[in-house]
Formats: C-alpha cells, structure tokens, sequence
C-alpha cells in the first residue's frame, strides 16, 4: 500500500467518524468524544511504552492531574485556550520528575515506581479536600467557548474535541518522523548503542515520559469538559492499566495502535452491552466476561497487538 | 604528523565495580593515522580500554588524553564531539529502523542543515549501502550492517575510531573487506583503535599491536613483526609474555 493510498484511507475514516457523529444518538456521541479525549491519552502513552521502551503505570495520574487543573482553573473563569498550555505544561513538568526513576529502574521495577506515583496521585485527589473537592469531587466545570462559538452542545463538543485530537495526532506524527522519534527508538532498542552515538539518554527519557504525560493531561483537560464533574475514581491506577491495555493490545509502538486499542476498551465493551442482535442479548449480562476472554485470546494469538496481524502473516509467507 | 600520539593512557585504573578492578595502571598509546590493535584472552581488559577511552566507564586512577588534552569523566557525547567515534562489539544497528534513519542517528548530534550532506558524503563512499538506504537495517547481510555501523560512525568525521571485534558473525571474505576498509580509513589519516580477536587476519591490516595481560601492557610491538611470531598463539591463549 502507497502513502497516498494510506492517505485517502486516513482522510475516509475521519469523515465516516464525523459523519457517523453527526446522525448519532447523544449517548453515541459521548461515547465517541470519550474515545477521543482516552485516545489523546493512549497516544501518550504509547509514546513512553511503545516508541521510548519506557514502561508507566502512572499515565491515569497525569489524566488526572490535567482534568483537575482544568476544572480548577475553568471554573475560576480562565479561558480554555490557557487552560490547555497549563494543564499540559503541569504534566510535562510532573512527567519529568517521574521520569527520574526510570533513569535507575527498568521494565517491572519501573512499572511499579509509576504505579506508586499513581497511587500517590489519587490519595491526593481523594484526601485534599479544600483543593480538589475530595470524594466529592468539583462540579459545573464549564465546557469552552472560543471566538464567541460555544461548544457546549455536545456534536459542537464532540467535533471541537475531535479536531483537536486530530492536532494532537499531527504533532506526534511528526515527533515520531523527526530524528526525535529515532532517537526514542534508538533508546527503546538498546540505550548503551544509542548512547556511543551521542543519543542524550537522560534527556530522551525525561522527555519520553514528560511527552507522553502531557498528551494525558490534554486528554484530562477534555475529559473535565466533558463530564463536568469531575471525582478521583476515574484517575485511579486501573485506569492506567486499561490504558496500558489499550496500547498493548492495539499494538505498541504503532501509531495507529492506540486507535485500534482504544476502541477495544472504550468502544467495545459498551457496543457488547448495548447490542440489540437478538441471539447477541447474553452480552448485557455478560459483556465483560466476553471482553476479558477476547483480551486474554488477543494476547495468547496476538502478543504484538491487532496491528501485528499483517506481521503474523508475513513471517508465516517467509517461513513456508 | 605520522607517529604522533593521538591518544595516550597513563597508568589508568578502571573495572565496573569497585571490587572489579579491569585496568591496573594501564599505560598505552595510539598514533595518528594507524590502526592500532589490542589484543590479548579473555578478561585482559581491551574491550573495557575502549569503554573507559569513550567515557562509558569513569577511570578511578590516572589520565585519559586525547590530542594532549585530558579526557577523564568525559560523557560519550562529549567525546563525539571532540572527534572520537565507537562501533560497539556485535550487531550495533537498530534493526527496526531503516538504513536512511539508521545513518540519521549517527548524526543526531550534528546540526540539521549539515545532515545531509553528510550523509550523501558517506553513501558515495559506502555505495552498498546507498543501493539499500530504504531497507530495513535488520534486512542487510552481516558485512553490510558492518559497513552501516562504520559509516554511521564516520558520519561525524571523527578523527579516532574505536571498534570492537569487527570481525565477530562475519565470513572470512566479509571480514578482508571490513578490515580493508579501516586500512583506508586510517591510509585517509583516521586513527583507528580496534580490540580483535581474529589475530592473524588483523595483524595483517594494523600498524602496531597491544597485547594486554591482567590489564596492564605486556607487549608494544609493530603488527607486522608479531603476525611472524612463533609465539603468536601462545600470546593471544593467555600465555605468560616475555618481554625481553
């Protein structure tokens, strides 16, 4: 398949998304903005994971971290487009204070020194009450209005975060296809190779998690607008695992990875749920119980993710 | 100037942990335009010369020069800059980019107008690895992966090469050609550093030879008159050098 071909695929699948918003009932359409706002995140994420081999357990927390930001500074009357350079500053900062351990602990120890800053995260929503609203959360987080344009309907919301997402998406494709991207791979592969050519590593790794943190804490910034009300319980460390999840099983280090993955965590099990095919009604029941067994296949077949599938069958064309 | 000392140990000690002492006090050179090749068994520190030389490993005692210039606790970057390159022992390319983006890393520390011209620089002089730019890196067959690891390495013209084991996974006919390729190299007033274990066959390409024993120098001798040596087996085994 040519570029140009990729292309026009790209360009079709973004104008079935929109046109598909658009004759969606509202309860599709906040679904498809969910996906959107998990999507800036995973993005992120995928990033640290899949292009700078960093492993984090923490993404939830700068989630978080940008959805409390914003509704703290929304609701004080800061215009939204300050509010998303702050929030995303906030997790790039907070993203390379994190990255710190990785620069003396790898793949599980890491995990789990990313997961403990989650956890940490959390414990602070949840307990400090005068600043983030404590199990209580914040509520009436007002969604934005630029130029005089309200988006606060939500297919103006849904399309405002669409496009938005898609800005996002551009941003990383050229991240990723600059000597910056390489740089990441280089360091995912083998940082002592990257470093006897000159590749900073301290940097690239701070940078690989301050990155992916700030994609999180857009993600976060959206996802305050959309649900208005905001309570520690989304950011919790699961979320970072499902979001892990998303990643691993879309395919790690794929740009379209995240795409794919996301709609397998957010997308899929609520489609399972609300299925109206008749010899499908078992799923509102036992809609989870039949997405664990897809992951756990998933992974059994697919260990590199759905993207991999084309791999699977190239190697199995090599090996006859 | 021929025979001048490019790089210079002076009673260097060095290991990866501080009860793992690999250099003792080791003393040696390199000149200018020469290959110089260390060899020696297993555990006599040439590859962990190279390491410390290149700033991935912190001498705990004495000096490090480049060009007259001491060089201790250097950082790998610093060191590129300063001219010195290093090709690692095995397979040091990223297999899952390609050729272009393979040559592109080696150049991360150059400005990005200089980039390309520095590339085109290196596939006229590699042109193997022009006919494959687009390829997968992990497609290329050992001599070639070769040749890209050297010219990715040539890419900041440095003034010093340090390689580690060329020869390993390569054919004979493979390993002629990459050791040709570094006689051109320094023959064009590159010096070259290299830890080898195919003794004969590199003998034949460097200048002088290095033999190390329990980190330290045992044996300065031109290349040419060891490769005669009776003993050369018995050097490169472990057996005890006699210096007189």
């Amino acid at each position: 398949m040519n570029a140009q071909m990729k292309t026009g695929i790209l360009v079709a699948s973004l104008v079935v998304v929109a046109v598909v918003a658009s004759f969606a009932k509202r309860s599709d359409v906040y679904l498809l903005t969910l996906y959107c706002v998990y999507l800036m995140a995973t993005f992120g994420l995928n990033l640290t994971v899949g292009y700078a081999g960093q492993m984090s357990l923490g993404q939830a927390a700068f989630f978080g971290i940008g959805a409390y930001v914003a509704a703290i500074a929304l609701k004080a009357g800061v215009p939204f487009l300050l509010v998303l350079p702050i929030s995303a500053i906030a997790c790039f900062v907070v993203g390379l204070a994190l990255g710190f351990p990785a620069l003396r602990v790898q793949h599980h120890y890491l995990a789990f020194a990313t997961l403990g800053f989650n956890v940490l995260v959390y414990l602070v929503m949840r307990n400090e009450e005068k600043l983030t609203g404590g199990t209580f959360g914040i509520s009436g987080i007002p969604r934005p209005s630029l130029f005089g344009v309200s988006f606060d309907g939500p297919l103006a919301f849904f399309f405002f975060t669409f496009v938005s997402l898609i800005i996002l998406a551009f941003f990383l494709w050229w991240l990723l296809r600059s000597p910056w991207g390489r740089a990441f791979a280089a360091l995912r592969d083998n940082p002592i190779r990257a470093e006897s050519l000159g590749v900073n590593i301290t940097a690239y790794t701070l940078l690989a998690f301050a990155i992916g943190a700030a994609c999180a804490g857009i993600g976060g910034v959206y996802y305050a607008s959309l649900v208005e009300f905001i309570e520690p319980g989304p950011f919790h460390f699961s979320t970072s695992l499902t979001m892990l999840l998303a990643v691993i099983v879309g395919g790690s280090g794929r740009f379209f990875g995240p795409v794919i993955g996301t709609i397998i965590i957010i997308l899929l099990p609520e489609l399972l749920r609300s299925t109206n095919v008749s010899w499908l009604k078992f799923m509102q029941t036992w809609y989870l119980a039949v997405f664990g067994v897809a992951v756990v296949a998933l992974m059994i077949w697919l260990p590199g993710g759905i993207l991999s599938i084309g791999d699977r069958f190239k190697s199995k064309e090599v090996a006859k | 100037m021929a025979n001048e000392k490019i790089i210079e140990f002076d009673k260097v000690v060095a290991g990866y942990s501080p009860s793992l002492t690999i250099l003792n006090e080791t003393t040696l050179d390199a000149r200018k335009a020469e290959i110089t090749l260390l060899i020696g068994p297993n555990g006599a520190g040439k590859s962990t010369v190279l390491k410390t030389l290149f700033g991935m490993l912190v001498p705990r005692a004495g000096e490090i020069r480049f060009e007259g210039k001491r060089i201790n606790g250097r950082t790998p970057r610093e060191l590129l800059a300063e001219g010195i390159a290093f090709v690692p022992q095995g397979r040091n390319l990223f297999g899952s980019l390609s050729v272009r983006h393979n040559l592109e890393l080696g150049g991360i520390t150059l400005p990005r107008g200089e980039l390309g011209g520095r590339i085109e620089e290196a596939l006229t002089r590699f042109p193997r690895i022009k006919e494959r730019i687009d390829n997968q890196a992990s497609t290329m067959s050992g001599g070639e992966q070769k040749q890209l690891e050297i010219a990715r390495a040539m890419l900041l013209r440095p003034r010093v090469i340090l390689i580690d084991e060329p020869s390993i996974g390569l054919s004979p006919k493979l390993v002629q050609e990459v050791m040709t390729l570094l006689r051109t190299l320094a023959d064009g007033g590159t010096t070259v550093l290299m830890v080898e274990q195919n003794v004969r066959t590199a003998l034949k390409y460097a200048n002088r030879a290095l033999v190390l024993e329990m980190g330290r120098l045992a044996l300065d001798r031109p290349a040419s008159e060891l490769l005669h040596d009776p003993n050369l087996n018995r050097l490169f085994l472990g057996g005890h050098v006699k210096t007189a």
